[in-house]
């Protein structure tokens, strides 16, 4: 790239990736067998199993399959062997649990590339049972290990408290307006048989449920499961003739900001977020207020809302009272995590954006 | 403080031998860009908001304000800390953040608030190793 062309505005700077609205399309997504408790599984398999179902949902087998995208414990490399897929393209982005939804545009951009044809991207993680994980270590002479891990930076409820803390500080966001989300969820969860929890809850169940991290209580974080999963990708000319009625892709977007949550540029705002959905609005054309339906990623109640303002469903600050009232249970103005989320249906570690699709 | 010292410790690397040196003799160090004139946290040898290679060491005053929080109550299967401690982030006067503990006050909500005026406070956990603590300024 020409030194001048870093200074183009950002839309130009995104414009070939703007065509790319409706050019590529889901048609097949798939979940593996079972989410929850497995421990006769092991997280490869549960990528595998991912797999299988979303290219028998497809009606295509491992031949028909050109790049592989892939990450987690395991490293992308060892999808296809396990499948005995011999992909012309690998992808084994790792940013975390939106690695999988990032590589859906990545797979737009290698299909009309014309680098791949058919992209199968898989999610497999034992997070629960911890089966064929390895062990959970931070290298002590990585940045974490220095600079974060003495201080007792444990699991991700040291991390996300750390926005929901400045969050509440910068605009009043209080406990009750994160348990609303946690009530909410577990409403969609009550009308999905396979989410692991199904009982009603109340804002006071939230807010008197063990104490993790404050301002988390249990009922604010989300579950620990087992569980994989798997899209299919492919051009939308060669989708018109699938078995599926193919689900287009109108807009994606990723950014990263940064790494350890310690050099978060600013706690109570999701910059990264901003600008990734600044990419997804304007490919697709659509704003807001086009929306019928958000799978936003709830890993504790306070992501949600970070992801409410970023992407411009209230301003910033606003995201708290915007989810009062059961605004996004159902009946709600804006249903959101309607599969019952990784609150109450199923969060494997890092979580895919399978179940979105399926819907 | 368990004895022995069980929470995980930093092994420094060639870019951050420096700050941690400084630490063992109950200093702390920082960096500072002098093209753009920023200071910047973690250590490394360019300035991460120029590239420039011209950053030198400098001391830092050791106070701050405590940008955020959280009072960590349930850790994972790995020995961190003894429960409950208060996991900070520590915005210094001279600019960068850093990631630490605060120490010295009830690890309550309620004893506790962004922004509040904090003091760096020098913990020697081994004998190689000195952590960077905070604890609130007494009477702020």
């Amino acid at each position: 790239m020409r030194a001048s062309d870093l200074s183009r505005e950002p839309e130009l700077v995104l414009g070939k990736l703007q065509e790319g609205r409706g050019s590529v399309a889901i048609v097949g997504a798939a979940e593996s067998d079972r989410v929850g408790k497995q421990p006769d599984k092991s997280a490869l398999m549960l990528h595998a199993e991912g797999a299988r179902n979303a290219l028998a949902d497809a009606g295509l087998s491992v031949s028909d399959v050109d790049a592989v995208m892939s990450t987690g414990r395991q490293t992308a490399n060892e999808v296809p062997e396990y499948l005995g897929i011999r992909p012309r393209y690998l992808d084994n982005t790792q940013m975390g649990g939106c690695s999988f939804i990032a590589q859906l545009q990545h797979a737009m951009v290698v299909i009309n590339a014309g680098v791949a044809e058919v992209v199968l991207i898989t999610h497999g993680e034992s997070g629960r049972s911890r089966v064929g994980m390895g062990a959970r270590t931070v290298p002590s002479d990585s940045l974490g290990g220095q600079f974060e891990a003495p201080f007792g930076v444990g699991g991700p409820a040291t991390r996300y408290t750390l926005a929901a803390t400045r969050h509440m500080h910068e605009y009043g966001t209080t406990k009750d307006q994160l348990a609303e989300v946690a009530v909410a969820t577990r409403k969609w969860a009550t009308l999905n048989p396979r989410a692991a929890m199904r009982d009603p809850i109340t804002i006071d169940d939230v807010k008197s449920s063990r104490m993790i991290a404050w301002p988390f209580n249990l009922l604010d974080c989300c579950l620990v499961t087992d569980g994989g999963g798997a899209l299919v990708v492919t051009s939308a000319e060669r989708a018109r003739d699938m078995r599926q009625k193919p689900v287009y892709v109108l807009g994606t977007g990723e950014a990263t900001h940064h790494n350890l949550i310690s050099q978060m540029p600013r706690f109570h705002v999701w910059d990264a977020a901003v600008q990734a959905g600044q990419s997804a609005w304007e490919m697709s054309g659509a704003t807001p207020a086009d929306i019928d339906l958000a799978m936003l990623y709830d890993a504790f109640t306070i992501v949600p809302i970070l992801a409410l303002e970023a992407l411009g469903f209230c301003e910033s600050g606003e995201g708290g009272a915007f989810v009062e009232g059961q605004r996004t249970a159902p009946g709600g103005a804006l249903p959101m995590n309607t599969n019952g989320g990784g609150l109450s249906y199923t969060h494997s570690g890092i979580m895919g954006c399978i179940s979105s699709s399926r819907r | 403080m368990p004895d022995p010292y069980e929470a995980p410790l930093p092994k420094p690397t060639p870019e951050t031998r420096p700050y941690w040196d400084a630490l063992r003799k109950h200093e702390l160090h920082l960096q500072r860009c002098g093209a753009c004139n920023e200071a910047y946290f973690y250590p490394r040898n360019f300035c991460p908001n120029c590239l420039s290679s011209d950053v030198a060491w400098f001391q830092a005053s050791g106070r701050g304000r405590l940008h955020t929080f959280t009072i960590v109550h349930v850790t994972g299967p790995n020995p961190v800390l003894p429960v409950p401690y208060v996991l900070a982030m520590i915005e210094l006067e001279e600019g960068p953040c850093l990631m630490s503990n605060l120490v010295g006050v009830e690890p309550d909500p309620s004893s506790l608030w962004c922004e509040m005026l904090v003091q760096i406070e020098y913990a020697d956990v081994t004998e190689e190793c000195t952590l960077a603590r905070f604890r609130p300024v007494e009477g702020a």
